[in-house]
């Protein structure tokens, strides 16, 4: 029945208008392209880039983490900028004689009104202890990103190993895996990582990273299964195995990189919920601990000095609502830039 | 036959334990493939025609298992079953190990084609960087060295410019031009056995031409033997040195190509080859064959293609047949399993025709009541004790 003449193929077909856009529509130049399109996911991606500059930033400079950290209220904003003349020596916390004792009684407030800010010293104020608030707001970042993307991290990387497993090898693999992820599934995160931290041996933001990392497992190992289930029966999936590629090569090299792109969207709206998550916890005493400054943490702390300065709780929340926001934005613009059957 | 074939299969039953019932997709099925030929496996869908190549592979996956046979490829036992100390059926202590099995046998002795093209390249990776791996795996050779070996092996396959297309990913390939970087990926590890399932299937029939020429053209300069699983006679008769035709998870006919077309032993494979044009015949309309394929979890009982057979007699409902040999054709055997044949004396020429035989479905035959099939008779007794050759 076949054709007589051995004639190839031409080497390049041309592909078809449509079939052609559609193959465009995938890669990653293209997902760039269509975010920078996309009036949402750009602003996403400026405030995210601004987040991140702004955390990295925090660990580059020392003057800060002193300002962040020193609790005298003569070190001041000012003192960041090189344009103002002043002393570029400061002085460490514990050294000098005029720093405040880290804490003291609220009776003792009217004995150091908390300035309300607006002045080039202290743009935000200083906080009780009159700490820099904008400094202690700018440090926060680094703190909350820092959380954000390692829990996230941790979630994903988990989930990810126990969803391709369970989905790639099935039957009681899967049973077990898939009851055990949908246990902890099952507990409230807050209670969850509260239980956890407090097992673990007590308040401490790592432990509260890791918390929140292990109570996101359960999402992310569901969202990979349920892609690994459709992408395992793949004849590629079947070439591999009888190539005799090894079943950890294939769930690694096969299997997850084709389950990926939904969870990678997920992962970057996860960074703005785990932000908030670690807000709550610090807020509650669970996760940041003083003086490192993290803003669930100031907010707790602020909130016995609203009558004072209700700022002291505004500025916390702005920072974590720009952040959340900004994370949100570009999940969401990732999405649709990730879908090839979404138009612009 | 001259010496030890390459591949030989006995009895392999392969089945699949599902909640309603044992799925019975191989059933007892033997065949061999010799050094450099090429052997056409052909069925209708859901005959076992897959499960049976995969099996050859050990890739039958759950709830699937093969409970029993034997599998003998270059003298080393891929599947092998005995009789353990109480009774219970166990694995041979020559079979080879999962171990063995992946890191020797698969792609680098037994490399497999799959169906469709466009599914079996990953998607995310060159297709250069796969076929690299691919050999890099299986040849134990450098990234660089394997590149080359890569880029020579499209350059083989007929792909232009392959230096250029060894960057390329899959979506920028043709569905006929992934299968011939399939075709590479098989014969890049040098195996001595291929088996092609299906490949040519979801091509069009230009591109299938084409494939096929190269296939041949591969074969005679590899030596390399096939097994080729096929719905389609036509590819069969182009390409194939000897032919088992499936019907229900059993083989019922083999023979060499040429026999089988013209010479054909079992109603089945006529009824096939009446439901395809054919060059050589004439005729006004193409018969198909009448009913479905029952399902393997119940299969009818006796014969199992009675139930279509424009043949069917009674005894045809009792008697299960096995392939015996029928005739002989240049030394070969050709092999039937169909009562109809003299070496059967199941007493087929006395039987009573089936009422309605052709065209009732499954049930309706069975309500065909018989005096003999109820009392216990010689003639199934007899059909109990048949073994194969």
């Amino acid at each position: 029945m076949a054709v007589s003449e051995s004639q190839y193929e031409s080497g390049r077909e041309p592909a078809s208008e449509d079939e052609e856009s559609v193959e465009a529509r995938v890669g990653w130049r293209y997902t760039v392209a269509r975010i920078k399109r996309d009036t949402t996911a750009r602003w996403g991606l400026y405030i995210v880039t601004v987040v991140l500059f702004v955390a990295v930033y925090a660990v580059v400079d020392s003057n800060l983490s002193r300002l962040t950290f020193g609790v005298a209220s003569d070190y001041t904003f000012a003192q960041l900028l090189p344009i103002f003349d002043h002393p570029t020596h400061i002085p460490p916390p514990g050294e000098g004689t005029q720093h405040m004792p880290p804490y003291f009684p609220l009776a003792e407030q009217s004995w150091n009104p908390l300035p309300a800010g607006g002045t080039i010293e202290h743009p935000l104020g200083t906080d009780h202890t009159g700490r820099d608030y904008f400094t202690r707001i700018v440090y926060g970042t680094q703190v909350s990103v820092f959380v954000g993307l390692v829990s996230t991290f941790i979630g994903l990387t988990g989930g990810t190993i126990i969803g391709a497993v369970a989905g790639y090898y099935g039957g009681r693999v899967d049973d077990i895996l898939m009851r055990l992820v949908e246990t902890v599934y099952a507990i409230p995160p807050l209670i969850l990582i509260i239980v956890f931290t407090v097992f673990v041996g007590g308040a401490n933001i790592w432990y509260a990273v890791l918390g929140v990392g292990i109570a996101f497992i359960p999402v992310f190992a569901r969202i990979i299964r349920s892609r690994v289930l459709s992408i395992r029966e793949m004849d590629y999936i079947e070439a591999a195995r009888a190539a005799g590629v090894k079943d950890r090569n294939i769930i690694m090299r096969h299997v997850v990189p084709n389950s990926f792109a939904p969870v990678l969207v997920y992962a970057t709206l996860q960074i703005g919920v785990t932000i908030l998550i670690v807000a709550g916890l610090s807020f509650l005493g669970y996760g940041a601990q003083p003086p490192t400054p993290d803003w669930g943490q100031m907010l707790n702390i602020s909130h016995g000095y609203m009558h004072s300065n209700v700022w002291l709780s505004i500025w916390p929340g702005i920072a974590i609502m720009i952040t959340i926001m900004g994370f949100n934005l570009f999940g969401d613009g990732l999405q649709d830039a990730l879908d090839p059957r979404i138009e612009d | 036959m001259s010496s030890e074939p390459l591949l030989r299969v006995e009895n392999l039953t392969t089945q699949f334990f599902t909640e309603t019932g044992t799925v019975r997709a191989v059933d007892g099925i033997s065949f061999e493939i010799r050094e450099g030929e090429i052997v056409g496996l052909v069925g209708e869908s859901g005959a076992g025609k897959s499960v049976a190549s995969m099996s050859l592979l050990r890739l039958v996956e759950n709830p699937g298992e093969i409970v029993g046979g034997e599998i003998t490829y270059k003298g080393e036992t891929i599947v092998g079953f005995e009789e353990g100390p109480d009774g219970e059926r166990r694995e041979r202590d020559d079979m080879l190990s999962n171990e063995e099995i992946r890191t020797r046998i698969r792609g680098n002795e037994i490399a497999v084609i799959f169906q469709d093209p466009m599914e079996s390249l990953n998607p995310v990776f060159t297709v250069g960087g796969q076929l690299r791996e691919f050999i890099e795996l299986n040849r134990g050779l450098s990234e660089g060295e394997a590149k080359t070996v890569a880029i020579d092996m499209l350059r083989e396959v007929g792909i232009p410019d392959p230096e250029q297309r060894y960057e390329e990913y899959p979506h920028q390939f043709s569905g006929g031009m992934r299968q011939r970087v399939l075709i590479a990926m098989a014969l890049a590890c040098e195996p001595s056995l291929i088996i092609a399932d299906e490949p040519t299937t979801a091509l069009d029939v230009t591109v299938e031409g084409q494939i096929i020429d190269l296939v041949d053209e591969l074969q005679a300069k590899y030596g390399t033997s096939f097994l080729w699983v096929t719905h389609d006679l036509g590819v069969v008769a182009e390409i194939c040195d000897r032919v088992n035709v499936m019907y229900l998870g059993e083989i019922v006919e083999q023979a060499p190509v040429d026999e089988l077309f013209y010479d054909t032993k079992h109603p089945y494979t006529d009824a096939l080859l009446n439901s395809i044009p054919r060059p050589d015949r004439t005729v006004d309309e193409l018969e198909a064959i009448e009913g479905v394929m029952p399902e393997a979890i119940d299969p009818p009982s006796g014969c199992r293609f009675h139930p279509r057979c424009p043949d069917a007699r009674a005894v045809c409902k009792r008697v299960h047949p096995d392939a015996k040999r029928v005739a002989d054709a240049d030394g070969e055997p050709h092999r039937a399993a169909c009562v109809k044949h003299d070496v059967f004396d199941v007493g087929y020429d006395e039987s009573p025709p089936l009422e309605g035989a052709a065209g009732t479905d499954r049930a309706a035959a069975g309500d065909v009541d018989e005096p003999e099939s109820i009392a216990p008779n010689p003639a199934s007794d007899e059909s109990g004790g048949e073994g194969h050759e």
